[in-house]
């Protein structure tokens, strides 16, 4: 008995990761996670030219940098993540921040993909503002320390 | 050679100037990334920004990295194992929206390689007397990382 062509495929094919950081900290963080992501079908999406081929990564996608004092770079940035979260239709969103990370969890919530997001390690005393949307708006919101954590908030160890 | 960095998102100028108040009376060659916008210093080299792949060989080629308290550079210094000195930007300075850099620098001062200068005097301090500077290597498979990376290896593989 042979499984039917369309079925199978599912549980063998590789998950499709989109990994999203700003460039600086963020990124570095993300690198560190990528020997993990390295594993799955992973698309990088950062901030800065010339950073992701720095690390080693082809076919890296940029999208402009924003907070949340320059509504029209958030704007320009959505629509950014919207393409790049259309084309690909991940399974899984991972970002370890900022502002762009947590618009590509929001768009991936819209669009049914599974959302972690790992706060920064640069905060130590305060989860991020991105991180407290996190903890309502991504399926998973991960801090780095562990006398952040609590409620939605959850500590599985930390990168440094 | 020193290499100095303010990051890549906002200037930092009170960390340069103390580094080109103190250029003239060490030996080491100094070359400063310093922000776009930033107030030009006299007694070193400088870029505002830097291509990603001439920081990266900066970053290589220097004896010690003095940069801000932004986990970018520490991640960085700790990868190369070199000697790291930060300086934590403060809000009351208008350096950063919030003191996190402060806090960082204070859960650093443990860390064996990295020295934290809060001020001009201190980073002063750590400069006349290079000897004292130890390479910083950061530990690639602590306890901690291999829990993480586990963690996110079942929530991928469960979506």
């Amino acid at each position: 008995v042979t499984e039917p062509a369309d079925r199978a495929p599912i549980a063998a094919r590789r998950k499709r990761v989109l990994a999203v950081a700003s460039g600086g900290g963020h990124w570095g963080q993300m690198m560190l996670i990528r020997p993990l992501l390295d594993g799955y079908q992973t698309l990088f999406i950062t901030t800065i030219p010339g950073l992701a081929e720095e690390s080693g990564i082809k076919g890296a996608r940029l999208v402009p940098d924003c907070n949340k004092d320059r509504p029209l770079a958030v704007i320009s940035c959505i629509l950014a993540l919207v393409r790049q979260v259309v084309s690909l239709r991940p399974d899984v969103i991972l970002s370890t921040g900022a502002a762009p990370g947590i618009l590509a969890i929001g768009i991936g919530r819209l669009l049914g993909a599974r959302t972690i997001w790992v706060d920064s390690l640069a905060n130590a005393e305060r989860l991020s503002l991105s991180g407290r949307i996190a903890k309502r708006l991504s399926h998973d919101c991960l801090t780095q320390w562990e006398h952040l954590s609590g409620g939605s908030v959850q500590y599985h160890g930390r990168l440094l | 050679m020193i290499f100095v960095t303010v990051g890549a998102q906002l200037p930092f100028d009170r960390l340069v100037e103390a580094v080109d108040r103190i250029a003239p009376r060490i030996k080491h060659g100094i070359f400063a990334q310093i922000g776009k916008g930033a107030r030009k210093p006299s007694h070193i080299e400088f870029a505002e920004v830097m291509a990603p792949a001439d920081f990266g060989a900066r970053m290589q080629r220097a004896d010690v990295i003095i940069g801000h308290c932004g986990i970018g550079t520490i991640l960085q210094a700790g990868q190369l194992g070199k000697p790291l000195i930060v300086m934590p930007r403060r809000a009351a300075l208008q350096e950063h929206r919030n003191d996190h850099q402060v806090a960082t620098a204070k859960a650093l001062k443990a860390v064996p390689g990295v020295f934290v200068a809060f001020d001009d005097a201190e980073l002063g301090t750590l400069l006349d007397d290079p000897a004292i500077l130890r390479p910083f290597e950061r530990s690639a498979k602590s306890p901690e990382f291999d829990r993480l990376m586990g963690a996110l290896r079942d929530k991928i593989d469960r979506a």
